[in-house]
């Protein structure tokens, strides 16, 4: 039965790290851009709504509310105004600049809020201790349930996005062939910045799922980074949007395995099954297509 | 008064001086002149490699010029971005058709809409033209015959109600029961006023409909005129490259 609880939490788990990978994967769906500063953003947003929380006493489930348009320019800006700039010179160049914003974002929020520890979960009262006893040996946590329910609804949204709306569309069209949607009358360098705009958006509320169930210091983020790429690789490296999530559930539930195995091996189990998955002939979960044919394909949405 | 005739007292539409278009170090357009005229139809011929393809791209936004200008309805467009000149009425269906191979027929048609025009075409209209994409409206791209997707990149770029339609190698791999389905949909849209430069390979087809022929070889026009002026035999020989006008533009 300690086996059946271990599953549950994993697959729990991975709605965190699915949340985490799913800006990971737009970004890298849409521009095919590979952002390695994902998980220091996603601290900046849980470091933004924890500077909310310090000046006005309110939940951070509402303090993500305001924080989330101020990421979202963020993220619009940081495409207009840099990753745009490197985009013209090769695959290489977006790589280094974003390794380059990552050292950035990790030494400013040193600089102004100190190398300390900090955590969310006390400001959610009870929520985090929170749980349903099943039995004696399976309990479901209302936190990690509620960032599952999250990560669904996110998953859902972009899926509908992207499927049912022309802004939609135009995102799926440029992701496919850029030169092409230019000539159909698409803004290709806007459609870029509203992806990264909705990526960056989407990886502050991994943030605040990170600062609820856990504890971050400026320099959590190339963590979160390294899991929420192992769930796209396990996923099918952005062959599928719901890839990410399910990519998330298997890195979770091979963490709580290897946990349950000894506590040294939580994070090797998960790193392990990345590596089976990454010299796998299919390469993904999900990869349902030719490395060809995903080479220009966002993550595919059924509609 | 006959539609060449109509096209000659028109006013310049699109004016294109001394430009040039490079792939890498690769002259591939060189310096060339061109003036069309509201309502012509330009027949644009020329072996491989000769610069067709490159100097439509060009028109369009797709490719930056080195060098000269493009003005279109008297606004210097030459620096403006392909989504831009879409919105000013240039609109390109381009060789191979590139259609968004994931997305639906529909899809590949309503992805045009952001920058249309007034005009009468909607994705309605163009379905009702192309009768045959009908049946086709939830399909993906990917699995539409040669014919079918041609029809969809022409109804694409129809969407955003052009006054400067580009048409590259519209014959290029489609059987000759779907070539002829494409030019007799064709004659409509052109009959509609529309002004459109058409390159193809195959020269016959495309001088039929074309008031003006122009060969292209080596980057620079070779050939110019009326189509009811150059014989085939003109034209055959300056794509080959056996024969130079000396009225031919730059």
């Amino acid at each position: 039965m300690t086996w059946v609880n271990d599953v549950i939490q994993g697959i729990l788990l991975g709605g965190y790290y699915g949340i985490i990978a799913c800006g990971l994967a737009l970004m890298f769906g849409v521009m095919r851009i590979i952002n390695l500063a994902h998980g220091d953003i996603a601290v900046l947003g849980a470091y933004l709504i924890y500077l909310l929380l310090e000046h006005w006493n309110v939940s951070p489930l509402i303090g993500l509310l305001p924080v989330l348009p101020v990421m979202l320019l963020l993220g619009y800006l940081l495409q207009r105004l840099v990753l745009q700039r490197s985009l013209r010179s090769g695959l290489l160049t977006p790589l280094l600049a974003t390794f380059g914003l990552s050292i950035v974002i990790q030494n400013v929020l040193e600089q102004t809020f100190s190398p300390d520890v900090r955590s969310l979960g006390q400001d959610t009262g009870s929520l985090v201790t929170a749980a349903w006893k099943i039995n004696s040996e399976i309990s479901i946590s209302a936190l990690s349930t509620l960032i599952f329910g999250a990560a669904v609804l996110i998953f859902a949204g972009v899926q509908l996005f992207l499927s049912r709306t022309n802004a939609g569309r135009r995102m799926r069209a440029t992701a496919e062939d850029p030169d092409t949607a230019e000539l159909v009358g698409i803004d290709s360098r806007s459609v870029y910045a509203w992806a990264t705009a909705v990526a960056v958006a989407i990886a502050t509320v991994g943030g605040l799922a990170l600062a609820l169930r856990s504890s971050f210091f400026p320099y959590s983020g190339p963590d979160q980074l390294i899991f929420a790429f192992e769930a796209v690789v396990i996923g099918g490296l952005g062959s599928s949007l719901w890839g990410a999530l399910l990519g998330g559930i298997v890195l979770g539930v091979a963490q709580t395995i290897g946990a349950q195995i000894n506590p040294e091996y939580s994070i090797l189990a998960g790193h392990i099954v990345f590596l089976v998955v990454l010299i796998s002939p299919r390469g993904g979960l999900l990869t349902l297509r030719s490395a060809r044919g995903a080479r220009r394909a966002l993550p595919t949405v059924t509609t | 008064m006959t539609a060449a005739r109509a096209a000659q007292s028109a006013r310049p539409q699109l004016v294109i001086e001394q430009l040039t278009l490079r792939h890498g170090l690769l002259e591939a357009v060189r310096g060339v002149s061109l003036t069309v005229r509201e309502g012509e139809t330009i027949a644009l011929v020329g072996a491989n490699g000769a610069g067709k393809t490159t100097l439509l791209r060009g028109i369009a936004g797709a490719h930056r010029a080195s060098a000269g200008t493009i003005t279109f309805d008297g606004v210097d467009v030459t620096k403006l971005p392909g989504h831009r000149r879409v919105g000013m009425g240039i609109a390109l269906v381009p060789e191979g058709r590139r259609l968004f191979a994931n997305l639906t027929v529909e899809e590949n048609l309503s992805v045009a809409i952001q920058r249309r025009r007034p005009g009468r075409w909607t994705i309605d209209s163009v379905i009702e033209a192309f009768p045959m994409l009908e049946p086709l409206r939830a399909q993906r791209a990917a699995t539409l015959s040669g014919g079918e997707q041609q029809a969809t990149a022409i109804g694409r770029a129809l969407i955003s109600n052009p006054r400067l339609l580009l048409l590259d190698e519209l014959s290029l791999g489609l059987a000759p029961v779907a070539v002829e389905g494409v030019y007799s949909s064709l004659k409509s849209v052109i009959g509609e006023g529309s002004t459109v430069v058409l390159v193809d390979q195959d020269i016959t087809r495309a001088a039929t409909i074309a008031d003006r022929v122009i060969c292209m070889l080596e980057g620079r026009f070779v050939l110019e005129g009326a189509r009811d002026e150059l014989t085939r035999e003109q034209i055959t020989e300056a794509y080959f490259g056996l024969h130079r006008s000396a009225g031919a533009g730059t």
